[in-house]
């Protein structure tokens, strides 16, 4: 069966830590490292376990500020 | 494989709309205005009706959408977007015209330009955002506060004896005969949001029809008003707001549905 690969590009400035896509990601790739904060002081999201995601875009629907872009390829 | 592998132009299956401009948006971390502006400029894009295309903000937290929305827009004072929104829609028939308001603007003050829009059945789509609560102001109980609902002026709940009872604005413009669609959504998991979409799809296709207006209403949440966590208050909404403001269509074409 083929399998989906996907990766997440974050717009770090854009994000505000809402931490909604973190929780709505099935895979749990999301995470946000409270310590490290963007210009405006929110924590931001990144991509913890890039291995697991299959580019099912569910973070960057349910993100209310569009800071994510997703890719997907089948490998 | 690696990330950067993946990272490439023709693998792209999602980015921000075009629609939508660069500028920060003004709301709380989590909260549900963004996602449905974005959903309002998808559709439109979807459609290609963007240059067809003219929204009427509101007064709230909503108040600067013209900022954020990359199309023609005008901002209407307190309550009536949709009489401003009547008047556009009757000098450019040919237009989309959409009014995006929220429960203060809506259920509030324009109570009698919303209730008459819908009863004349102007051809329009009314966005009208729920959240139970005065966001902008600072918390303040709302036409919609649930009873027993805390908020900055009902510090102890809302007491229905005293306060009176929440209004269901949907269910209320579903009965007259001047609408066409109308129905509830919400867009705090990517299903809901997805099904979000569709309503306001339909909602524009109808605009083509010339059958009466669409009106969909989406509970949204208020973490910062509500004073909670972004994922806390979507779970407090899913408990607390859908068993008051049940989801689902409630007329369709122009029928009540029957459930």
């Amino acid at each position: 069966m083929a399998k989906m690969k996907g990766a997440v590009v974050v717009d770090v400035e854009r994000c505000k830590g809402c931490e909604l896509c973190i929780v709505n990601c099935p895979q749990g790739v999301l995470a946000n490292l409270k310590s490290q904060v963007n210009a405006k002081g929110y924590p931001y999201v990144y991509m913890k376990n890039p291995d697991d995601c299959t580019g099912c875009t569910n973070c960057a629907v349910v993100c209310p500020d569009g800071v994510l872009t997703v890719y997907r390829i089948k490998v | 494989m690696d990330v950067k592998d993946i990272i490439k132009p023709e693998n792209l299956v999602y980015e921000r709309t075009k629609n939508l401009t660069d500028k920060a948006l003004s709301y709380c971390p989590g909260c549900g205005h963004g996602v449905v502006h974005r959903l309002t400029m998808e559709v439109l894009e979807e459609l290609q009706i963007t240059q067809d295309t003219i929204g009427v903000a509101s007064v709230g937290c909503s108040v600067l959408a013209y900022e954020f929305m990359n199309i023609d827009m005008t901002q209407a004072p307190h309550g009536r977007a949709t009489a401003a929104a009547t008047g556009i829609k009757r000098c450019w028939p040919d237009k989309y015209v959409f009014t995006y308001q929220g429960d203060g603007d809506l259920a509030a003050i324009g109570t009698a330009e919303t209730i008459h829009s819908c009863n004349r059945g102007e051809n329009f789509t009314v966005i009208f955002i729920n959240n139970g609560i005065y966001g902008m102001t600072g918390g303040q109980m709302a036409p919609t506060t649930l009873p027993g609902m805390k908020s900055s002026t009902t510090p102890y709940g809302r007491e229905v004896e005293l306060m009176g009872n929440p209004i269901k604005m949907t269910e209320l413009v579903a009965q007259l005969p001047g609408t066409y669609y109308v129905t509830r959504q919400s867009v705090h998991t990517p299903a809901n949001v997805r099904k979000a979409k569709k309503a306001i799809r339909i909602a524009f296709e109808n605009q083509k029809l010339n059958k009466g207006l669409s009106f969909v209403e989406i509970v949204s949440n208020c973490n910062s008003g509500w004073k909670m966590t972004p994922v806390d208050s979507n779970i407090w909404m899913e408990e607390n707001m859908f068993p008051f403001y049940p989801l689902g269509d409630i007329k369709v074409n122009g029928e009540l549905v029957t459930k």
